[in-house]
C-alpha cells in the first residue's frame, strides 16, 4: 500500500546540512502494524512527518527519493492534490494532545470539520457522525462532550478526540507519533488497548513512531529500528527481539532498565553519545559506541543486508561473524563480574 | 537516636485555591496528604507516582523550597522545618538535588567549570577550586577538555552529568533526585543510572529517587513507595514489592508498563485502569483509588484505609482488600476487564 524508496530528507539548517533522513526505504501493508523505533534525532519524526509533507520547507528538501502510495508518487502531487489525502486517506496523531487541538474551537466543531472537509454530509449527520466517532475512541458521555473546549479535555482525554478525528475519514493509513510518550503510564495502556481495538474494528494500516521498545513489542507486526537518519535493522518483531542481528539493536535492547529483570541488576549501558548528523562518522554511523567494532567499520558505510524472512540488518559482520564476536562480548563481561 | 537520615512525619502540604477580587480561599489542592517516610543511611528510597501525585511537591519540601501546611521533616533527627536562614543555608550543603530536565536547569551562559564550582563558591571552599573541579568532572565522567564548554554544547546526557557534578561538589548526604533520567535518550539512560549507583558506593550517599517508571527504581531502589493523589498506597523494601505487591494501583502500575517483549506481551494478563486521575482539590472520599479500582466495593468509598503492615515486616498496604500472589496472572476474573 505504501512503499518508500531510498528516501532523502535534508534540512538546511544554520550550522550545515543535517541529513535527517538519508536513504530509507520501506513498506507497508494493508492493516499491519509497523513500528519505527529511535531515540530523539534518529530521524523517526522527520521521516513520519515527510510521507505527508509536513515538515517546513525551507529548511527541509527532499533531494531523493519516492513515496509511492496507492500508485502516486506523494512527492511529485500538488498542495491540492496532497490536501486531498491528508486526513482523508492518510491521518496522523502527534506527541502532544495539547498543540494539536486549536484551543478557541469545541471539539464537535473540530471533529465535523474533519468529517465535512472530505464528505459532503450535511451538518445534522456530520453531528451523528462525530459523536459516534467520541463513542469509538471511548469518550464518557460524548453528546455533553461535543460541545466542550480542548482545555477541559485531560491529556489522555484529549488523545482519544485526535484520534478521533484522524478516524473521521476511515484512513488507509494512519501515522501515530509517539502517541502515549506524553502520557502517564496507566493512560497510556488505554490508549494502546484502543489502538488495537481500532485497528479490529477498522483495518486501518498503522505506523507507530516510538523511542519505546515495549510500546512496540506491544503493538507491532514489523520493526524498523533508526539510528542517524537510516534503518539499521528491520524485520518482524519476533525476529527484532529474539534473533537480533545489529549491534545496535541488541546493545539497546540489553541497556534497557526491564520490570522483568531482578532487582538491583546493572544495566549494561551503551557508551557515547549519538553521533551528531552535520558531520557524521565515517564508515558505519554506530562504529564509535558499538563494542563488536572492527577496523573495517572505521572505512565502510554498511548497507541493509537481507538476513532472510524480510529480516535485514545494516552490518558488514556476516551473520557467523556477529553471533562469534557477541558470545565473545559475553564472556569477556562474565569473567569480569568473576573476577 | 534512630539511624534514619531523613525522615518525614505526616506532611500535608496543601495549595490553596483564591477566587473572586479579595482573593478569599476557597479550597485546597491537597499535593501531599498525610505522608510518612524514613530513609537510613546510605540507602535508595524509590517514590513512584503519576503525574499530579505530588512526588515532585514532596521532594521540594524536602528541601525547603516548598512550606508544609501541617507536619515535620527531619535530617539526622533534627527538624529542619523552624531552621532560620542561617541552619538553612548550612543544611543545602548536606541535601542537594537532581532535576528532571538538564536542558533548563544549567545556566547556558555559564561554563561547565564555574556551573560546578559554582556550589565551591557559595560555602566559601575556595583553596584548589580548579583541582576539585576537576576531579568532579572525572567522577562523573566529562572529559578534562569540556571544561571550558557551554552546556548547549552538550548532550542531554552530559547535561544530567554536568548537573550531578553539581550536586556531589559539597559532599551531601542526601541526594534529591527529581525524574533524573526521564528525559533522557534510551540509550543514554543506562549510563546515567549506572552513574548515580557506582557515586553512590563510592561517596557513601543517600538517595530520594522520585520516577514515574517502575523499571528504573527496580534496577536502583532499595525501598520503594507508590503514592496516589497525595497519600502513600504502599511501601516496602525492593524484593518483597516487586515479588508480590499488593495495592490494587501498584498492580495496574506494573502491569500497564509494557515490557521489551513480543512474547511475554502477547501472553500477559493486564489491569487497564478506568478512568483518570481525579482532581487533588477534591479527592474522592474514603478511599482515595476507589474510583479506579477494579475491586473497589461499597465499603471503600466510605472508609479510608491506612497503611497497615501485611506480611512481610518492612511491606506496609493502605488497602482494605490487598491482592492475593498470583491473582494477576492467574487472570483473576473481576480484576481484569
Amino acid at each position: 500500500m505504501l512503499e518508500v524508496k531510498n528516501l532523502k530528507v535534508h534540512l538546511d539548517t544554520a550550522s550545515g546540512i543535517v541529513k535527517a533522513v538519508d536513504g530509507v526505504s520501506f513498506h507497508v501493508k494493508a492493516g499491519e502494524t509497523v513500528g519505527i523505533v529511535g531515540e530523539s534525532g534518529s530521524g523517526k519524526s522527520v521521516l513520519a512527518h515527510s510521507l505527508m509533507q509536513l515538515n517546513p520547507v525551507p529548511p527541509a528538501t527532499y533531494p531523493q527519493g519516492e513515496i509511492i502510495f496507492e500508485n502516486r508518487n506523494l512527492l511529485d502531487l500538488k498542495e491540492k492534490e496532497l490536501r486531498k489525502i491528508r486526513g482523508n486517506e492518510i491521518a496522523m496523531i502527534f506527541q502532544d494532545p495539547m498543540s494539536s487541538l486549536n484551543p478557541v474551537f469545541k471539539i464537535g466543531n473540530q471533529l465535523m470539520e474533519a468529517i465535512r472537509t472530505h464528505q459532503s454530509m450535511s451538518r445534522q449527520n456530520a453531528e451523528e457522525k462525530a459523536l459516534e466517532l467520541l463513542k469509538d475512541v471511548g469518550i464518557p458521555d460524548p453528546k455533553s462532550r461535543l460541545n466542550d473546549y480542548p482545555h477541559q479535555f485531560s491529556g489522555g482525554m484529549r488523545q482519544r478526540v485526535l484520534i478521533a478525528i484522524a478516524l473521521a475519514c476511515q484512513p488507509k493509513l494512519l501515522i501515530a507519533d509517539e502517541p502515549t510518550t506524553a502520557l502517564d503510564v496507566t493512560i497510556q495502556a488505554q490508549i494502546l488497548e484502543l489502538m488495537k481495538d481500532i485497528q479490529k474494528k477498522y483495518g486501518t494500516a498503522i505506523i507507530i513512531i516510538t523511542h519505546d521498545l515495549g510500546v512496540v513489542a506491544q503493538l507491532a507486526d514489523r520493526v524498523l529500528v533508526m539510528y542517524s537518519g537510516r534503518i539499521v535493522e528491520e524485520g518482524i518483531t519476533g525476529d527484532i527481539f529474539y534473533h537480533t542481528s545489529m549491534p545496535y539493536t541488541w546493545s539497546l535492547l540489553r541497556s534497557l532498565p526491564r520490570l522483568d529483570s531482578d532487582i538491583h541488576q546493572r544495566l549494561k549501558s551503551i557508551q557515547g553519545q549519538p553521533p551528531n548528523l552535520v558531520d557524521p562518522p565515517k564508515g558505519c554511523n554506530f562504529s564509535p559506541r558499538c563494542p563488536f567494532v572492527t577496523e573495517q567499520c572505521l572505512e565502510v558505510d554498511p548497507s541493509l543486508v537481507d538476513r532472510g524472512n524480510g529480516h535485514r540488518a545494516a552490518c558488514i559482520l556476516s551473520e557467523s561473524e556477529y553471533e562469534e564476536r557477541k558470545h565473545e562480548i559475553q564472556d569477556i563481561e562474565r569473567e569480569g563480574v568473576e573476577q | 537516636m534512630s539511624e534514619a537520615l531523613l525522615e518525614v512525619r505526616d506532611l500535608e502540604v496543601y495549595f490553596p485555591i483564591k477566587k473572586g477580587v479579595l482573593k478569599k480561599t476557597t479550597g485546597n489542592v491537597k499535593a501531599v496528604n498525610g505522608l510518612n517516610l524514613s530513609v537510613n543511611k546510605g540507602e535508595t528510597l524509590g517514590i513512584v507516582g503519576e503525574s499530579g501525585c505530588g512526588k515532585s511537591t514532596l521532594a521540594r519540601t524536602i528541601l525547603g523550597l516548598e512550606k508544609p501546611t501541617s507536619g515535620d521533616i527531619l535530617i539526622e533527627g533534627e527538624s529542619i522545618l523552624n531552621y532560620s536562614a542561617k541552619q538553612m543555608h548550612r543544611l543545602r550543603r548536606d541535601v542537594q538535588m537532581v532535576f528532571q530536565d538538564p536542558f533548563t536547569s544549567l545556566n547556558p551562559r555559564m561554563k561547565v567549570s564555574e556551573i560546578i564550582a559554582a556550589p565551591l563558591k557559595a560555602y566559601k571552599m575556595t583553596d584548589n577550586i580548579e583541582q576539585r573541579v576537576k576531579e568532579l568532572m572525572d567522577l562523573v565522567g566529562l572529559k578534562p577538555e569540556y571544561h571550558d564548554r557551554l552546556p548547549h554544547e552538550f548532550s542531554g546526557g552530559q547535561r544530567q552529568r554536568i548537573g550531578i557534578a553539581r550536586a556531589i561538589a559539597l559532599k551531601p548526604k542526601l541526594i534529591v533526585c527529581d525524574e533524573p533520567v526521564s528525559a533522557l535518550d534510551v540509550s543514554v539512560q543506562a549510563q546515567v543510572i549506572n552513574l548515580f549507583e557506582d557515586l553512590q558506593k563510592e561517596l557513601d550517599l543517600t538517595y530520594v529517587f522520585i520516577a514515574h517508571d517502575l523499571s528504573v527504581i527496580k534496577h536502583i531502589a532499595d525501598k520503594v513507595s507508590v503514592m496516589y493523589l497525595g497519600k502513600m498506597m504502599e511501601r516496602s523494601d525492593s524484593e518483597s514489592f516487586y515479588n508480590h505487591a499488593q495495592h490494587p494501583y501498584t498492580n495496574a502500575l506494573l502491569s500497564a508498563i509494557p515490557l521489551p517483549d513480543p512474547g511475554k506481551e502477547k501472553t500477559r494478563e493486564r489491569i487497564v485502569l478506568k478512568g483518570e486521575l481525579p482532581s487533588p482539590a477534591n479527592p474522592p472520599t474514603g478511599c482515595v483509588f476507589h474510583t479506579r479500582c477494579p475491586i473497589a466495593r461499597d465499603y471503600c468509598k466510605e472508609n479510608t484505609p491506612q497503611l497497615e503492615r501485611k506480611g512481610n515486616e518492612e511491606h506496609e498496604v493502605a488497602c482494605f482488600f490487598p491482592i492475593e500472589k498470583g491473582m494477576v496472572e492467574a487472570g483473576s476474573e473481576n480484576l481484569l476487564r
